[in-house]
């Protein structure tokens, strides 16, 4: 019995260190702790350009950023929260519109065959063209930066919403569709209550890649729009001030990761036990 | 306990019960294959494929037959037909005298994979049946109906899960519960329990036997089963082996209901049918292992 006993807890006691996340950490931990050390030395031994920031000099300037976000000196001269929430306010509109459009769209397409022969030409071939390319005509249709932004990140992120959606609704499990013949469901019923929840975890996923990809563009598309983040960055970069520019990469991936996680949650709300 | 709702399903049925409900008259299904110079060139050519070749069969009302048959013989096929969700090459189905030829909630089926919509629960699934087939009843009956079906099939407690939380055969209750709520008059099954482990099979045969006594529809039901065909069945379709199946021979079970494994394996004529029946399968299998090697 006693012998059982102390197997067990000798099991426990090796099960925190055994723990894959727990090693995980301690890990990344680990490597964060030599990278920055080898940009401090770096940094102060001068063996990087010309300029390279030190790493504390560098997170002085983050918690500056995050302890002072928002104030307002002219245009120029923002905390770095005003400037977030101008690209979000961006990105959420033409993100918005983008998938109110590509949604329903996405729907008819993947229900129709002849719907999705027709119109697939357009999307092959605007889906790879860069959306910065969009942007001359944008401010030559528009004039107007702000309505330009919206314009880019709406043009960017229709695409993967679109042909997810289509995917989705055009590979609904025959047996559902079924289900709803025998009963003798109408067409309209059939595509609300069958087709569209079946194809559901397609969407978000289109959405969820799209929101990726919103987040991508804005950046590039402020530093020629001016305010924002992107802008932020490119006024840094005028100001020569490198610190600044590492501190709004910095910030931007933190967003990125925050936004993919809420879609992350939502495909997991549809996903019913599915793997996906 | 038959349910009490009306349905313009039974007007038929008061002018002869002698006459048969469903009747199969001369049906084939032909796969059409890939012909034409371009398949050719690209060697994607392939023949017609026959599947199931002049079937004609004669169902009463209120007799449970079971399709048994080696695999790949189009009893599926056959079945689909008669549900309206494929259409026969050629011949017809007649429902009471008439043709039908797409799918009806006159007919109710299971699905071998179960078919329910994961978004919904156990209660949502039933409830998109009976809304879609009755849109017009007062949602006090429509609850009523869901109810009864839920407590028919022992599910009652489990209304708010959602199908990834139930055990496979939970799932199939669900499915009959389904099949049932619309108040079909025919019961289609297509291998029914064939995903179930043995245990599970048993309590759901016992099941279906029991709301059979109770109901008595019109039910086809597709099975690889033997015991399962003669625990449940009033004839036994014995099919061919496929390509162009066709109807062997008709067993009639003569086992008085209402029926349970015991009384039905300790009958006299048991043995014998059970051999019959494992003659048939085993002849038929045997040539289609023949034909593969060929």
């Amino acid at each position: 019995m006693t012998v059982l006993r102390t197997t067990i807890n000798k099991e426990k006691k090796e099960k925190i260190l055994d723990n894959e996340n727990v090693q995980a950490l301690l890990l990344f931990l680990l490597s964060l702790g030599i990278f920055l050390l080898f940009w401090e030395m770096g940094a102060k031994l001068k063996i990087f350009s010309k300029g390279m920031p030190t790493a504390s000099l560098t997170i002085k300037e983050l918690w500056y950023w995050v302890t002072h976000p928002f104030y307002k000196n002219g245009p120029n001269d923002m905390g770095i929260g005003w400037n977030l929430l101008i690209s979000l306010r961006r990105v959420a509109i033409g993100y918005t519109l983008a998938s109110l459009i590509a949604v329903p769209l996405g729907i008819l397409v993947g229900i129709s065959k002849v719907a999705f022969k027709a119109f697939n030409p357009y999307f092959q071939l605007l889906k790879p063209v860069s959306p910065l390319a969009w942007l001359p005509l944008g401010l030559y249709i528009f004039r107007d930066s702000e309505l330009t932004g919206i314009f880019i990140i709406t043009i960017a992120s229709i695409w993967p919403t679109l042909t997810n959606t289509a995917f989705g609704v055009a590979n609904v499990d025959s047996s559902y569709l079924n289900v709803s013949k025998t009963l003798g469901a109408s067409r309209w019923r059939t595509i609300f209550k069958v087709i569209i929840p079946a194809a559901l975890p397609n969407i978000i996923s289109g959405l969820r890649i799209s929101m990726g990809i919103s987040w991508l563009v804005i950046v590039a598309a402020e530093m020629l729009l001016g305010t924002g983040l992107g802008y932020f960055i490119w006024n840094e970069w005028n100001n020569l001030y490198i610190p600044n520019i590492l501190v709004a990469i910095f910030i931007i991936g933190i967003v990125g990761i925050v936004l993919d996680q809420i879609f992350a949650y939502l495909e997991k709300i549809v996903s019913f036990g599915k793997q996906s | 306990m038959s349910t009490s709702y009306s349905t313009n399903n039974q007007t038929v049925t008061t002018n002869s019960a002698t006459e048969s409900q469903i009747s199969l008259r001369h049906i084939s299904k032909m796969f059409p294959g890939r012909s034409g110079w371009l398949n050719k060139i690209t060697g994607q050519a392939s023949s017609d494929f026959v599947a199931i070749e002049d079937i004609n069969l004669d169902i009463e009302h209120n007799t449970f037959v079971s399709i048994i048959g080696p695999s790949g013989c189009g009893k599926s096929t056959l079945l689909d037909i008669i549900a309206g969700l494929s259409t026969a090459s050629s011949g017809e189905v007649l429902i009471n005298g008439q043709v039908v030829d797409k799918p009806g909630p006159d007919r109710g089926m299971v699905f071998q994979n179960y078919a329910l919509m994961p978004w919904m629960t156990v209660l949502g699934n039933i409830k998109f049946a009976v809304e879609t087939v009755f849109p017009k009843m007062p949602a006090k009956q429509q609850q009523r109906i869901i109810k009864e079906n839920i407590q028919l099939v022992g599910l009652t407690g489990a209304e708010k899960k959602h199908p990834h939380e139930l055990s496979g055969g939970m799932r199939q209750r669900v499915g009959i519960a389904r099949a049932l709520a619309i108040n079909p008059q025919i019961l289609l099954m297509d291998e029914p329990f064939g995903a179930l482990d043995a245990l599970t099979r048993g309590f759901l045969q016992d099941e279906i036997e029991r709301i059979w006594e109770q109901q008595r529809k019109t039910a086809i039901m597709i099975t690889h089963s033997i015991d399962e065909a003669l625990l449940l069945s009033d004839r036994i379709i014995m099919m061919t082996k496929g390509p162009a199946a066709r109807i062997d021979e008709v067993l009639e079970v003569p086992f008085p209901r209402p029926r349970d494994r015991t009384t039905v394996e300790n009958h006299p004529d048991y043995l014998k049918l059970k051999q019959e029946m494992e003659d048939h399968l085993y002849r038929e299998t045997r040539a289609v292992e023949a034909a593969r090697i060929k």
